[in-house]
């Protein structure tokens, strides 16, 4: 990650280049390249089968390491479904379970020194955010048929305000999926990019220490953003999932 | 350092942008203190509202990370 | 776009984020790593997490039924502990007391043979007591009359027998 170099003294911050996407194997990129998105998401899918999979292996009734950390982050995940949502949300875990788990895994692998963030595009967490609002949308539907549109008609309000409410929640229903999507891949951005410029400045050598210590602090906090983003994220997926399953107020 | 007056414009509404990072920053400070507030006064309620703490933060912060956003594209993208 | 200034400076790539050509490409891959990731949680994971957990909770379920069990069970053993323990008391005091009477009773006979033996002792010590003093008495009258008899005699005097004898009744019974 810290390739800033100085030339002719001045330094040269590119805090943008980290996120590049390159192929692996010729220079062109078309639909089914392999790439560095291609790899790091490969190493992500690898990470969960190596957690959920490998590690709960032993089916043991005591567990061992590596199944307490799956069966708690089963655990975790699992009860906040069942409380944001309630019961009938339960179907839905697989869903959003596999959303939580290749976020967390793809915002870790991410902090690894040079390697490549793949939730830090748009284009990735747009997917899912707009997945998740067309899950969302169409489930509300499905269950609710025009009842859903309930979700926009405030019936606690005045009357009078009902149709102003009506427009503000149907403003804030169609944000939804950028603010969910923007939200994980700003986050992600901002803080690689901070790192980035920090490591710019550890060229400068009487600023270096500040620099690097810097750098190691923002890195903690970055850790504990990879975390806070996968859970905000899942958790904003339940709480949708829940306003299509009972959307009266 | 030679540029145009475009470029310099970009610069100075990134700049500005970058203002609603703080203001955000804010937000998120309130909503973490008043619920450490509400905390301290009803401790046995506080972990059952630890996700709309989430939530709450999250939603300020989305629309600091708006502005942010604001700023990359001035920077980058125009 | 971009917005590189050739004398140096900042020099900014533009932002990878926004190159449209890369989309289909992350998108197609995107799908393929989280269909990947459902299909290895549905068909194996999470069956496999859910059947352990369910499993625990039996397990501790079980358990927590057995150890109840257990606890009903030594709550018994001390109950019938307790009971034998008690019972054994009564018999004990049973025999103890059965015991304290028969010695009692033993006691009582010796006692009641001893004190027989005593009083049947006394007077027959009394008897024999009264026996000698009877024979004392009669040989201090003997005695008396004698000495009496003999001192008449050495006074010179000549008395009869049966004056003498009259004499110290009198005597006696004056003397009490």
């Amino acid at each position: 990650m810290a390739d800033a170099e100085t030339s002719g003294g001045g330094i040269k911050i590119d805090p943008m280049s980290q996120f590049q996407v390159q192929p692996l194997f010729g220079d062109s990129i078309s639909v089914f390249t392999i790439s560095n998105v291609t790899l790091w998401m490969a190493l992500a899918v690898l990470s969960v089968i190596a957690l959920m999979v490998l590690g709960t292996r032993g089916r043991a009734i005591i567990p061992s390491r590596s199944q307490s950390v799956a069966e708690l982050t089963y655990g975790f995940v699992y009860k906040m479904v069942e409380d944001v949502t309630g019961k009938d949300g339960l179907k839905f875990f697989p869903y959003i379970f596999t959303l939580f788990l290749f976020i967390l895994f793809a915002n870790v692998l991410g902090l690894i020194p040079m390697s490549f963030t793949t939730t830090s595009h748009i284009a990735v967490t747009a997917v899912m955010g707009f997945g998740v609002f067309f899950v969302v949308t169409i489930v509300g539907f499905v269950k609710n048929g025009s009842g859903f549109l309930s979700l926009f008609w405030v019936s606690s309000a005045p009357l009078a305000l009902r149709p102003v409410l009506a427009v503000i929640e149907l403003i804030s229903y169609f944000v939804r999926p950028v603010s969910h999507s923007v939200r994980l891949a700003g986050a992600i951005m901002a803080g690689h990019a901070v790192m980035k410029v920090f490591a710019g400045f550890a060229a400068i050598g009487l600023v270096a220490p500040l620099a690097i210590g810097g750098m190691v602090a923002i890195y903690g906090l970055e850790l504990l953003v990879a975390f806070i983003q996968a859970y905000v994220f899942t958790i904003l997926t339940c709480v949708y999932l829940k306003d299509a399953l009972h959307p009266h107020h | 350092m030679e540029g145009d007056i475009a470029q310099m414009g970009q610069f100075i509404g990134a700049g500005l942008a970058a203002i609603g990072s703080g203001a955000a920053a804010i937000g998120v400070g309130h909503v973490a203190g008043n619920f450490l507030a509400g905390a301290l006064r009803n401790p046995s309620a506080a972990g059952a509202q630890t996700a709309t703490l989430f939530i709450g933060i999250a939603f300020a912060e989305a629309l600091g990370i708006f502005s942010f956003l604001v700023a990359l594209l001035l920077m980058f993208a125009v | 776009m971009a917005t590189d200034t050739p004398d140096g400076g900042l020099s900014l790539t533009p932002m990878p984020q926004l190159e449209f050509a890369t989309f289909p490409h992350q998108v197609f891959w995107l799908i393929v790593a989280l269909v990947a990731i459902y299909f290895i949680l549905t068909t194996i994971a999470l069956p496999r997490i859910a059947a352990v957990l369910a499993e625990r909770n039996g397990t501790i379920t079980n358990d927590i039924a057995a150890a109840e069990e257990l606890k009903l069970r030594a709550a018994e053993a001390e109950k019938a502990y307790e009971k034998a323990l008690a019972d054994a008391r009564a018999e004990a005091q049973k025999i103890a007391g059965e015991t304290r009477d028969a010695i009692k009773a033993q006691l009582d006979e010796a006692t009641a043979k001893a004190d027989a033996d005593i009083s049947a002792k006394a007077a027959e010590s009394e008897a024999r007591i009264a026996e000698i003093r009877e024979s004392a008495m009669a040989s201090v009258r003997d005695v008396a009359n004698d000495t009496t008899g003999a001192l008449v005699a050495a006074l010179g005097g000549a008395a009869e027998a049966g004056d003498i004898a009259d004499a110290l009744e009198a005597e006696l019974k004056g003397r009490g």
